[in-house]
């Protein structure tokens, strides 16, 4: 579904991310993990066409998008998650959700996307006419994540959606995210809380100061002694 | 919990399809007209009506600009410049030709609005791509090349057709003909075409341009890019082409309000449009409120004829708006100050 190679991406002359490669197959939850700094937004941000790549190549069905323009990618498939809980502060979470269809011709489902969005998320449908600058940490999360839904996309991005919440809260999010993967969306989840990542991940890489160094299923790195010592506390 | 409350109404409030601002601007009009026509108006405050509603016509565009797509602009005192001084070329030239005085107004004024729109995209290619205040700073700089530039032309017409010389004045119209623009001393004997109501016409239709682009698609893209430059990529919003759209439909309609300005006078100079202008009018938005249309209409209208009104007091009339501004200031933009109107305001209803 989603493959990338090789990719290269630098700020100036610091190289942030050297020369990965990784892919996701239909239908897959793949973590990329790895600490604070360890180059994960940057590539995701190279994905969405948020940041020039430097060399390599990023594939969505055989269809090259490297050099797409940003605003293009979300209209191939790909929706991202920002991280940071980027929403839009001064509209309400209705017209949050509607954005997220910003660019979609088939205007007469969005209503019911909408609905949709409410079902997975009940507390936005409560909280519909409110400025979504007014919601408390989870609840933007949630919102970024519907909202990212809303364009019905192939291959959904998630940027650190646990971080900054609390333990009850990141169970919640990552189990609606399974919801999201069963119902055929593929998902690539960038995480620093590699063990919660890794109970749901189909497979996931190892991401360290810009290289892939682990890669593997869930289930494999879940119990090796190297991410146990790096990442799971001992 | 309050504050939640007044956020709720304030959605309220940017859904209106405009009405509040409509009866303003029609009520304004309808008092005025009922004044001058009893004879109750000084010959000062008739002289104020046709500006007044330009600025109030530009502080709209400018709160399209500031308040909704949070791009500053320190030059649209500029663009109305241009605006004046593209209608009254277009008039002086037409004046023979078109002498239906309506028709004239109507087509100086869509020129107007197209020159000033097509700098204003030209402006904005090269800073709308970046992030950053830069809008700003280049719209500052073309404030005052702008008035350098008017205030170097030479451009008459006559029995041949236009003559044009720049810094030097070399043009040589013949007796039949006249000077359209002469450089610093900016248009002088034009034929003063603006009136109270055309400026209300057009009052009316920058809002229901702004009104409806706000409540458009572009307007809710506009917003969001404005809140938050990348989950507006995120969504598939060209950021750089909603900040373009907002632009230049806030310089096109300040444009237009130069046009329905500079063919209010009989002369008009260059150096009227300056960059003390550009303030002015960025105070008007900033004091009625970002994003707050009915403000920014209330506190032009004010905040236009508070000055002249204080023409009697001579040299402390400066000092005096100066003061009044900086109370306003405190008073709308201080949370402490608000809270203890608020209060005050709550301890007399309770009175009551
Ligand atoms: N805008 C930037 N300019 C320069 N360096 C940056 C910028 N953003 C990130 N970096 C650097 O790139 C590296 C990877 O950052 P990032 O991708 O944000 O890491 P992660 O998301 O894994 O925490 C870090 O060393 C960081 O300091
Ligand atoms: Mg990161």
């Amino acid at each position: 579904m989603l493959s990338v190679k090789d990719l290269k991406v630098s700020y100036g002359a610091i190289e942030a991310v050297k020369g990965i490669s990784f892919d996701i197959k239909d239908g897959e939850i793949v973590a990329l993990i790895g600490a604070n700094g360890a180059g994960k937004t940057t590539t995701l941000h190279a994905i969405s066409r948020l940041l020039d790549i430097k060399s390599g190549t990023i594939m969505l069905d055989e269809k090259e998008i490297s050099k797409m323009a940003p605003e293009k990618i979300v209209s191939v498939g790909l929706a991202q998650v920002p991280e940071g809980r980027r929403i839009f502060a001064s509209q309400t979470v209705f017209e949050n959700l509607k954005l997220g269809a910003y660019l979609r011709k088939d205007t007469v489902n969005i209503e019911n996307d909408i609905k949709h969005c409410y079902e997975l998320f009940p507390i936005l449908e409560a909280r519909k006419t409110q400025l979504a600058g007014t919601l408390s940490g989870g609840e933007q999360q949630m919102l970024a994540i519907a909202r990212a839904l809303m364009a019905k996309p192939k291959v959904l991005l998630l940027d650190e959606p646990s971080m900054g919440l609390s333990p009850l809260l990141v169970k919640e999010i990552f189990s609606i995210i399974k919801e999201i993967n069963k119902s055929g969306t593929s998902i690539l989840l960038v995480e620093q809380n590699a063990k919660m990542a890794l109970s749901i991940a189909d497979r996931a890489y190892v991401l360290e100061t810009g290289k892939i160094v682990l890669s593997g299923t869930g289930e494999e790195l879940i119990n090796s002694d190297e991410i146990r010592k790096a990442y799971l506390g001992g | 919990m309050a504050n939640i409350k007044d956020k709720i109404k304030n959605i309220y409030k940017k859904k209106n399809s405009g009405v509040m601002s409509y009866t303003i601007v029609i009520g304004l009009y309808l008092v005025m007209e009922i004044l001058m026509k009893t004879g109750n108006l000084t010959n000062l405050i008739k002289s104020l009506l046709v500006p007044c509603v330009c600025y109030i016509i530009v502080a709209v565009a400018l709160n399209l600009c500031v308040g909704l797509s949070g791009e500053l602009s320190l030059g649209h005192a500029g663009f109305m410049s241009i605006g004046a001084f593209t209608s009254v070329v277009v008039s002086g030239t037409l004046e023979e030709v078109i002498t239906n005085d309506i028709l004239r107004l109507v087509i100086a004024v869509i020129a107007a609005a197209l020159v000033a729109s097509i700098i204003g995209y030209l402006v904005s290619i090269p800073v709308l791509k970046l992030e950053g205040d830069y809008l700003a700073i280049v719209t500052l700089a073309f404030g005052q090349i702008i008035k350098s530039i008017i205030g170097n032309i030479y451009l008459g017409i006559d029995e041949k057709g236009f003559q044009f010389s720049f810094i030097e004045d070399t043009t040589k119209i013949s007796e039949n003909g006249k000077m359209l623009i002469s450089g610093p001393t900016g248009a002088t004997g034009i034929s003063r075409i603006s009136t109270f109501t055309a400026a209300v016409v057009l009052c009316i239709i920058a809002l229901i341009i702004v009104y409806h682009l706000i409540n458009s698609k572009d307007g809710r893209a506009i917003m969001a890019a404005r809140d938050n430059r990348i989950a507006s990529l995120s969504v598939g919003i060209n950021v750089t082409r909603t900040k373009t759209l907002a632009f230049v439909m806030s310089v096109m309609l300040a444009g237009a309000a130069g046009a329905i300005y500079g063919l209010n006078y009989s002369s008009i100079s260059p150096a009227k449009f300056d960059f003390n202008q550009s303030i002015l009018i960025l105070v008007y938005v900033v004091l009625g409120g970002l994003g707050n249309i009915n403000g920014t209409i209330i506190a032009a209208t004010l905040l236009y004829i508070l000055p002249e009104m204080l023409r009697s007091l001579a040299d402390y009339r400066m000092l005096i708006y100066a003061l009044i501004l900086i109370v306003i200031m405190l008073v709308t933009n201080n949370d402490k100050l608000k809270n203890r109107i608020n209060e005050l305001l709550r301890r007399k209803k309770k009175h009551e």
